[in-house]
């Protein structure tokens, strides 16, 4: 790439020429595990003695009162051992992840959603359970359900949370100055994680109260708490440990409490080992999903394309309980500005309490949502305008040092994204290809093309200030190999393998001398959720800090026993240069132990500079931005709304990447997760609030043939972070999913050529083939209505 | 009379006489401590629970490509099976794990063995390429969730180019293994846990099935499997029908093409495309390969369900079906076979035998359309399909429009039928046949598509056809947005 980023790097011991081969190009960790069958997942293991097996007996009623449960018939099947009802709880019946009070783990007296859990059958065997839970005789009452966000906000608007207001500037004189002004809706649909693991847990108890686990848990701390609540036991009897999931995506960030608790629980009463591993479509009744959203907008804007104020409010479906709903809504807000400058503005969230499930972190934590708001403003405003959409983007990204501050007062200090743009619209041959498509679609009468090129900022930090921060534990033994322990988990996205590669690089060791082990929170504790993208930022800094304190201690010794300065010693492939003498690592780890000196440490970080305020809207939540853009060209079905994604190219900056084959790796799967959410993925509940699309039979991920014909995926190059990460890198878990609002724009582009590009399609997501058709005879019949008005 | 099922596990021989008809191959492997076999789903769509089942074609050894979790350990009679813990291990990779490897295939980790068991089945397949198109397809039953695929195709393409491995030297010494299991015995298994039968020709079958008229017929329990998976129902007594050397006749002849009851959908392909090039697409979308490795037609339609895709399609091709009870036989055409709802035209202790397609009028125009929310492995919303046969005047002297998705069977749209034929085949009568087919039809909703969508797409579909045979030859396909027909 010619054109470099301009970013000043400081003299602080992070700069990126510190990062080098051969680690950057570790595969993944356990990828020879992964391809011979041999990683061992939770339901893998080997199964304890007696092992019991847990099944939850779910409600049918969206929400009803409770009048009475017969379980009689559950208990009198042979090989029930047991039946667990809330009565059965010693501690806490409560699990809410953020302290709401709100979520029952069994309900008692009252259900509010189809598929909430009211009693749990412990079985000898599995099959077992789940013929018993079928025999429960429960009666209720029914009570008004509300399902979604229309029947929500007319009736009282009931929220899970405290809505919050952005604000800058006095958005009602602006936009009724402004000499264009369009208002709006946009409808955003759900999405299911589907990990391919679904969720389970294994609890063993142990001596004086102990209780072990093993959870395919995001957050093994706050799986441990919880397990410690509802057990009514201290934290410090409670250990929890996860090796790796099998896909978390964020639905395993606080859905993965409930089989904890539950297989802990059989623990504890029966004495004897227990696990809850759900069924695929219990999982998917039971669990919460990626947030819908129903975004009401006012833009006012000039005849050049300009923005001058939006006032928005993004309400979302909650479902029964808080969750972590809150900062969910928050998120959106926090991007509904995605990469654009707006001079006067005001954003407000509803977080709508609903008889459904309680929805919950996926991957972007409502900032998609927030993106897609914002994306539908550029394309309301390239149709009133007749510009190319990307130029209207173009004009109103933040600027530097002008134009750079955002809607929560927060100043962007490296807008690149025009630059990220132009690059990667010169690179795709956008311009050109849009008029061929065009040119296409003027003879074509069946099937449009269409071509969208949009960018992402992505707010990197958790807006929770305190859960930036994390803990490390490396070991180093007398044999000169060196184990790693850090806060967090590993779901698939190479976070292990990146801290392997921190450790390798600062002890210059080889892949065999470094092993990484099951995050346990006996190593580590009081960590943070592997979340909002922080994992390797964050554990990645903690693991450096604990390895500087034990290569200062080897240089100490080392400097004294060799009466060399301390600069003159290094760490390299071929040993430790002391002075002009090379020392293996395993002889210096040896003559420092023998001269009683500690080889383990625990490591520490937590991100400075950032700090938030939602009472005021002000701060500055996030540490850094990362950036991206994509381009998606589709090929539409007018007869029928089928439709697929020809071509795509995306341009991601994962700073200067710790890992770039895994980055990718990451950007490829995070743009096909994204398409799928806006195209197949389709969550339908009925009139009941029973979910329809309750497993793969019915909801559609995406599939081989889905993926992108053609698709380049490139790393931003010489963009190291501003900021000081580790090795300059950038966060890239979630912010390349939003690259996926590229294929709906592009959808929506190939159906305005329908009306001659004069009107917005206002496409919903998601842009299922039934909506796509839909929206297409809407158009046609817009189309018709005004060349007849014209004639 | 055997009392055992008998097959290879990996380089064992597994001998059972105490199974129940129920168990599934999954449940199984993963009590015999075969952990790198998965459960994702428990319904044959994720894929993470994806074997190889090998057996004897003729005399060649066939891999292909199976859901362990739908599959009913009896079914395994005969084969070899090969889970993930056969292919290749940390020393040795197989050139697909090395390929998964080095190209990052693996994120999570999950869903991989099922894909390397894909992978393997198609590096060993006659249909191997590495086209992208054909590559998708044998990937269309396995799910990934992490990487967005595109590593997995690439390493799948890698792959294809590696030398044989060791696993593959060793598939030489296989075909005597298995000639040796074939015994051409009947399997009766009785216990406590249910019965079990394999007949070993179709009459073996008929006399069962007079004295057992209560049997459950299983061919590929691509549909059975989610019985005990997923409604956790009881399958006391089943007969097990995938492997009768009888029932897996695939001919073409003077009365037409003939699909016995054991004829998967892969292995139907070929054939249905040489008849009807349309069809043979069809059968491309059905499922994905594993689905298809294990369903059959027959079972398509023996099960009556209203959204099977082989019915429609097979309806507008003028298809019988061949019914037999003992010795007696009868042959209906196959729209007569669904009578409502859940309900066919089966008497106790008949079985469906065969569906045979007799031989098309010369100039019959025949198309199907799949319409569904994602392109493989879907249940249809709508499957239309077509067969037209116009005069040299232009009138349309045959039509058979017959749709899944659509009413409570799969059915023919006997009004729109009623208005083209003897009409012109042109734009009025088309628009007279769309308005036509709104009479025949109240579709439903459901979580796959609107009434409104289907009404409309199955008028849009007939608009299609029509157009398609006036020479409109551009249509949507997956790989690369156009394709032609």
């Amino acid at each position: 790439m010619s054109d470099t980023i301009a970013s000043p790097v400081a003299p602080d011991g992070l700069s990126p020429s510190a990062s080098a081969e051969p680690t950057r190009n570790m595969k993944h960790e356990s990828a020879v595990l992964h391809v011979t069958g041999r990683a061992l997942y939770i339901d893998d293991l080997p199964e304890p003695k007696g092992l019991l097996h847990v099944v939850p007996g779910l409600s049918e009623k969206a929400h009803a009162r409770i009048v009475s449960i017969d379980l009689a018939a559950v208990r009198a099947l042979p090989g029930v051992v047991r039946v667990l009802t809330a009565q059965d709880i010693p501690g806490e019946n409560q699990t809410s992840p953020v302290h709401a009070n709100d979520e029952p783990l069994l309900a008692q007296d009252l259900v509010q959603h189809v598929g909430q859990p009211i009693f749990a059958v412990v079985a000898t065997e599995r099959a077992i359970a789940r013929r018993a839970v079928k025999l429960a005789r429960i009666v209720y009452e029914e009570l008004p359900a509300i399902l979604d966000i229309d029947s929500a906000k007319a009736n009282g608007s009931a929220v899970v949370w405290r809505p919050l207001t952005m604000a800058r500037g006095d958005v009602e004189p602006a936009l009724a100055k402004a000499p264009r002004r369009l208002q709006g809706t946009l409808t955003i649909g759900g999405q299911e994680h589907f990990y391919l693991e679904g969720q389970v847990a294994l609890a063993q108890p142990g001596e004086a109260g102990e209780m072990r686990l093993w959870s395919s848990t995001q957050h093994p701390s706050e799986t441990q708490h919880l397990v410690a609540s509802v057990l009514g036991l201290p934290h410090h009897l409670v250990t929890t440990e996860i090796r790796r999931m099998g896909g978390g995506f964020g639905g395993k960030e606080s859905q993965a409490n409930g089989c904890a608790c539950l297989a802990a629980l059989a623990a504890s009463l029966t004495g004897q080992a227990a696990k809850m591993r759900l069924d695929r479509d219990d999982d998917m009744v039971i669990t919460g999903k990626r947030h819908d959203f129903k975004v009401a907008y006012d833009v006012g804007f000039t005849d050049q394309g300009d923005i001058l104020a939006v006032d928005m409010e993004l309400a979302a479906r909650c479902g029964w309980s808080a969750d972590l709903s809150g900062p969910v809504t928050d998120r959106a807000l926090f991007h509904a500005d995605n990469a654009y400058f707006y001079p006067d503005v005001r954003f407000r969230s509803l977080a709508l309490k609903t008889n459904t499930q309680s929805n919950t972190a996926f991957r972007g934590f409502g900032g998609p949502q927030g993106i897609i708001a914002a994306e539908r403003l550029i394309e309301e405003i390239a149709h009133a305008t007749g510009m190319d959409p990307l130029d209207v983007r173009l004009r109103n990204v933040y600027g530097t040092g002008e134009r750079d501050v955002t809607p929560y007062h927060m100043v962007v200090e490296d807008s690149i994204t025009d630059l990220v743009m132009t690059q990667l619209a010169e690179r795709c041959d956008y311009r050109r290809r849009r008029q061929a498509l065009r040119d296409f679609n003027s003879t074509s009468r069946t099937l449009r093309k269409g071509i969208a090129l949009v960018p992402v900022k992505f707010g990197i930090s958790f807006t929770a200030t305190h859960y930036n921060q994390a803990g490390a534990l490396v070991h180093v033994y007398t044999d000169g190999s060196v184990q790693v322990n850090h806060g967090g988990t590993e779901m698939g996205q190479g976070l292990h393998t990146k801290m392997v590669q921190i450790v390798r690089h600062e002890f210059a060791l080889p892949a065999e001398s470094v092993r990484i082990t099951a995050t346990t929170t006996g190593k580590v504790p009081n960590t943070s959720a592997t979340a909002a993208s922080s994992g390797a930022d964050l554990n990645g800094m903690a693991v450096l800090d604990a390895v500087s304190q034990i290569k200062g201690r080897m240089v100490a010794f080392a400097a004294e026993k060799w009466q060399v300065p301390p600069e003159q010693i290094a760490f390299t492939q071929e040993g430790v240069r002391i002075g002009d003498e090379i020392v293996s690592f395993r002889d210096l780890v040896w003559q420092v132990y023998f001269a009683r000196i500690s080889l383990s440490a625990s490591g520490f970080y937590k991100t400075p500079k950032i700090s938030w305020d939602a009472a005021t809207g002000r701060g500055r939540p996030f540490y850094y931005f990362a950036y991206g853009a994509a381009c998606a060209e589709v090929t539409l079905d007018l007869l029928t709304g089928e439709n697929t994604i020809d071509r795509v190219d995306i341009l991601h900056d994962a700073g200067e990447s710790l890992n770039p084959a895994i980055d990718i790796g990451q950007i490829e799967g995070a743009f096909v997760q994204g398409a799928g959410w806006l195209t197949t993925e389709e969550l339908v509940w009925d009139g009941q609030g029973r979910l329809r699309t309750h497993a793969p039979s019915t909801y559609k991920i995406p599939a081989c043939s889905d993926r992108p014909r053609i698709f380049n995926v490139t790393l931003l190059e010489d963009a190291p972070n501003r900021e000081a990460t580790i090795y300059r890198s950038k966060a890239v878990g979630e912010p390349p999913l939003c690259h996926g609002v590229a294929v709906l724009h592009a959808l929506s582009d190939a159906i305005a050529s329908l009306d001659a590009y004069r009107s917005c399609p206002s496409l919903d997501a998601p842009a299922t083939p039934e909506t796509l058709l839909r929206t297409i005879m809407r158009v046609q019949e817009r189309a018709r209505r005004s060349d007849g008005a014209s004639v | 009379m055997r009392q055992s099922i008998r097959f290879y596990l990996g380089e064992r021989l597994v001998s059972l006489d105490n199974v129940a008809p129920d168990q599934t191959l999954l449940d199984w492997l993963r009590h015999e401590g075969r952990t790198g076999t998965k459960e994702g789903c428990n319904e044959g769509d994720c894929g993470a629970c994806t074997v190889v089942v090998a057996r004897l074609r003729g005399d060649r050894v066939v891999l292909k490509a199976v859901n362990a979790c739908i599959q009913l350990l009896p079914m395994l009679d005969g084969a070899a099976l090969f889970t993930i813990e056969d292919v290749g291990s940390a020393g040795a990779l197989h050139p697909v794990q090395e390929a998964m490897v080095t190209l990052n295939g693996a994120q999570c980790g999950f869903c991989t063995p099922g894909f390397v068991m894909s992978m393997v089945a198609y590096r060993n397949a006659d249909e191997r390429s590495d086209d992208d198109a054909a590559i998708d397809s044998a990937l269309s039953g396995n799910l990934c969730r992490c990487t967005g695929y595109a590593p997995i195709v690439r390493a799948m393409k890698q792959a294809l180019a590696a030398p044989d491995s060791p696993f593959e030297t060793a598939l030489s010494a296989l075909g005597a293994k298995l000639e040796a299991l074939q015994d051409g015995e009947d399997v009766a298994i009785e216990t406590s846990h249910g019965a079990i039968f394999l007949p070993a020709s179709a009459a073996s079958l008929a006399r069962y099935l007079q004295e057992h008229p209560d049997t459950l017929i299983v061919a590929g329990a691509t549909d059975v499997g989610l019985w005990v998976t997923k409604a956790m129902r009881a399958l006391p007594r089943v007969a097990f029908i995938g492997q009768c050397p009888n029932l897996m006749r695939l001919e073409r002849d003077d009365e037409g093409l003939h699909i016995g009851a054991a004829v998967t959908y892969d292995a139907a392909r070929e054939a249905l495309a040489a008849l009807l090039p349309d069809f043979g697409a069809l059968v491309g979308r059905i499922g994905s390969t594993p689905i298809r490795n294990s369903a059959t037609l027959c079972g398509n339609i023996a099960n009556g369900s209203p959204i099977g895709d082989g019915p429609p399609a097979l309806i507008a091709a003028g298809a019988m079906l061949h019914l037999r009870r003992g010795a007696e036989k009868r042959v209906i055409p196959l729209e007569r076979y669904f009578l409502a709802y859940g309900k066919q035209d089966r008497q106790a202790g008949e079985f469906v035998e065969a569906v045979t397609i007799p031989p098309l009028a010369e100039g019959i125009f025949y198309r199907s359309y799949k319409i569904s929310k994602r392109f493989d492995q879907d249940i249809s919303a709508v499957l239309a399909a077509f067969a037209l046969r116009v005069d040299d005047e232009g009138i349309v002297q045959e039509a058979r429009l017959a749709f899944g998705g659509m009413a409570a069977t799969p059915c023919r749209a006997v009004r729109a039928e009623g208005v083209l034929i003897g009409a012109k085949w042109h734009e009025a009568t088309l628009e007279a046949a769309r308005l036509a087919l709104a009479e025949d039809f109240t579709p439903l909703n459901d979580m796959r598509a609107s009434a409104w969508y289907r009404q409309t797409v199955a008028a849009n579909l007939l608009t299609r056809f029509f157009e398609e045979s006036q020479g409109e030859t551009m249509r949507l396909a997956k790989a690369g947005g156009l394709a032609h027909v």
